[in-house]
């Protein structure tokens, strides 16, 4: 059986991965889908955790976090392709009407 | 502890061994005779028109956000099916009312438009 | 066959608003275009309604559905805070939503679904059920900030909340796994007793508190996690940042309390300091950039920011009437702040024009009673004695000060001196200055009278009589919440 800690470096560096490409990818859809790693990976984390002490939940979270996951992915799409159609760009950098 | 990914191996090794054994021996046994529409990428398909790479309609990105929610919200019908029958009638009004909730958004995006291809 | 005995009860709040969203959104494509304001008192009757089902709460203390959801004092007292808020809200819309031509009745679905997430934050006693809350709440707010979804403002509020949101939520989120992993639990009562028990891996506790710490600060904009704020506030509509610098952020401090107090007590000496350096950062940082700005959404989003730093002091006193001042504070803050939104929107012009701080220019001349009312809000965000904001910084400041946090104290009350200076322009702008002094050319139309709405009259009636209610007779309000209070700590 594979040790827990396997599971949590490897959940920890996909996460850590997510908040990278987040900081420094200036496409609004390449940020978001670090954000649904960083997600993914806690996803990892929970069911890694769930098997290791024997109890289920942790597996039903997980349930409930791809659900929100899923939602969330509709509702951001929804706001970026509202974005492009006002601004026919993808880069967040253009994101720049309210700077100080 | 690798031990246990052995047979992973093996299987690896296998699966190559095979896939690239029939295409290497087809391409040493048979005859190679090229012509423009062998080389076409859909033999006998639809002729293609312009490059993949252009932009789609919005109304794919629509599709695809309304297939993502309800797809995913079958998630919770997993659990629930496996103990249904431990549940009895109480699970089934308790998904009764999931699918009612859902069922509403459905009405909703209906009548709404969003599932008519043709409206802008 | 028996069926098991499912309590609603509990959750009535949350099921009635839940109902009456989903009523909303299901008539609003049967209601012909003229007839679409009716939907918008459908939602308010339906925030009635829930007012009405958490009456009947108080009677239903207790934890249910497998101590997933807990009713006590404390929940029904933010329950009520939500859904005056959405009460509120849902009058001060209506005018400007049809002024600014996005009456959908999808804005009353969405923020009738943002309070019923709002609403299970604060009740909640378990982590997962904080994190549901949490973005049931949060989605919905990102939609509300795009609503104006051809300006291009709003898209990008839209943008920024949702973005920087989502990744503050994967961390709250990881911060609770590693909670999981740690405890074996997620429920908020079995985490304390874990954690007494001290046969559990410390760092990774550690290392949950500070993530899920990460994550609250992110939804309740304290320093450092606050860059977020004032182009989310400035971009998304006024009625919507109005809502949003009240409604959700008291969601997030009820969840943030709750997880503190009463799953993480054991830790309290690890975590005070970073509250004390966020909220001396939170208070300085938002009071200094507020005295810079010249749109007044702005500026409010700043005060907003200084304002959960002063939240923030009363926190770190660790005491019940710490937490009590806060309950009291949030409610005081909402009334403020919705009612200075309310008037903000009454004032602005089609397509958010007339929202510099210099445009309030000859308001007192124009409409004394609403520049008397916007005084009153601005005074009381101050903290002027018989408002209030007097009252509820008073029991915040007294709780630090009996925890002996001095220095946070004086630094408070520095800042607060300090705040004077910004919620004083717009109110030397409408009484001591000449409507086109700013040099801005007006156009003709735009010094027609005023068109204001009933409904945005009561608004600003309600918020001015509370505003004078909580400042000279806090007594009612604050004992409830102390009593509740002392069941949290």
């Amino acid at each position: 059986m594979v040790p827990l800690n396997y599971f949590l470096i490897l959940a920890a560096i996909l996460f850590c991965l997510g908040v990278i490409g987040f900081v420094m990818k200036r496409n609004l859809i390449t940020m978001f889908m670090s954000i649904e790693l960083m997600l993914n990976s806690v996803n990892l984390t929970f069911v890694a955790f769930s098997r290791h002490i024997n109890v289920l939940s942790g597996q039903i979270f997980v349930f409930f976090v791809m659900v929100i996951a899923a939602a969330e992915a509709a509702v951001g799409l929804a706001i970026i392709v509202a974005f492009y159609r006002n601004r026919e760009s993808l880069n967040v950098d253009e994101v720049d009407r309210m700077k100080l | 502890m690798l031990r246990s990914y052995l047979p992973i191996l093996i299987q690896i090794i296998l699966a190559s061994l095979i896939g690239f054994g029939i295409l290497g021996l087809s391409y040493l046994v048979g005859k190679h005779k090229p012509t423009p529409e062998k080389l076409m990428p859909y033999e006998s398909g639809v002729r293609p028109t312009g490059s993949a790479h252009e932009r789609f309609a919005v109304k794919f990105y629509l599709t695809a956000m309304l297939f993502i929610l309800f797809d995913v919200e079958v998630i919770f019908l997993y659990p629930w099916a496996v103990i249904y029958r431990e549940l009895r009638f109480f699970g089934f009004f308790e998904m009764l009312t999931f699918i009612l909730v859902v069922l509403a958004g459905y009405v909703y995006i209906w009548k709404k438009g969003a599932l008519d291809w043709n409206k802008n | 066959m028996t069926l098991p005995q499912v309590p609603i009860l509990p959750i009535l709040p949350e099921l009635i608003l839940t109902l009456f969203g989903i009523a909303v959104m299901l008539f609003d494509p049967f209601t012909a275009k003229p007839h679409k304001s009716w939907l918008s008192s459908l939602a308010f009757i339906g925030v009635l309604a829930a007012l009405a089902g958490n009456v009947l709460l108080l009677a239903a203390e207790g934890e249910y559905y497998n101590g997933m959801i807990i009713v006590d004092s404390f929940s029904v007292f933010f329950n009520f805070l939500f859904l005056i808020i959405a009460g509120l809200s849902i009058l001060a819309s209506r005018q400007y939503l049809v002024r600014e031509g996005v009456n959908h009745s999808e804005y009353y679905g969405l923020l009738l679904f943002a309070t019923v997430g709002m609403c299970f934050m604060g009740g909640a006693n378990e982590l997962i059920m904080i994190f549901i809350g949490l973005e049931i709440t949060s989605i919905s707010t990102y939609v509300l900030a795009g609503f104006r979804r051809t300006d291009l403002k709003s898209n990008e509020a839209a943008i920024k909340y949702f973005l920087l949101g989502s990744f503050a939520t994967a961390f709250l989120l990881y911060g609770i796994a590693l909670m999981y992993g740690a405890t074996h639990t997620t429920h908020l009562s079995q985490i304390s007793s874990a954690l007494l028990t001290g046969r559990i891996d410390l760092r990774l506790v550690l290392a949950g508190t500070a993530l899920m710490m990460v994550g609250f600060s992110f939804k309740v904009a304290t320093a450092p996690f606050q860059i977020w704020t004032p182009d989310v506030y400035e971009g998304a509509p006024i009625p919507v940042t109005g809502w949003m610098s009240v409604g959700p952020k008291a969601a997030g401090f009820a969840a943030f309390l709750r997880v503190f107090f009463v799953a993480l007590p054991a830790l309290d000496q690890k975590w005070f300091w970073v509250l004390w350096v966020s909220s001396v950062l939170t208070m300085t940082i938002g009071n200094t950039a507020a005295m810079l700005q010249s749109n007044i959404k702005r500026m409010l989003a700043y005060s907003s920011i200084a304002h959960a730093g002063y939240i923030l002091v009363a926190f770190a006193a660790l005491t019940p009437n710490g937490i009590a001042s806060i309950m009291f504070y949030l409610l005081a803050y909402s009334v403020m702040n919705l009612g200075a939104f309310a008037v903000i929107s009454a004032w602005s012009l089609s397509g958010e024009r007339r929202v510099t701080i210099d445009e309030f220019a000859g308001l007192g001349y124009r409409q004394p009673w609403l520049a008397a009312a916007f005084t009153v809000f601005l005074l009381g965000l101050t903290g002027i004695p018989l408002t209030a904001g007097f009252t509820g910084k008073f029991f915040m400041f007294r709780a630090a000060i009996n925890s002996k946090l001095y220095w946070l104290t004086i630094i408070a009350l520095l800042n607060s001196a300090a705040s004077l200076y910004y919620y004083l322009r717009p109110t030397i702008a409408m009484y001591m200055r000449e409507p086109g002094e700013s040099g801005r050319t007006s156009a003709p139309q735009d010094s027609a009278p005023l068109q204001i709405s009933m409904a945005t009259k009561v608004v600003i009636a309600v918020s001015v009589l509370a505003v004078f209610y909580l400042g000279l007779f806090p007594s009612t309000i604050l004992d409830f919440a102390q009593s509740s209070a002392f069941l949290v700590h």
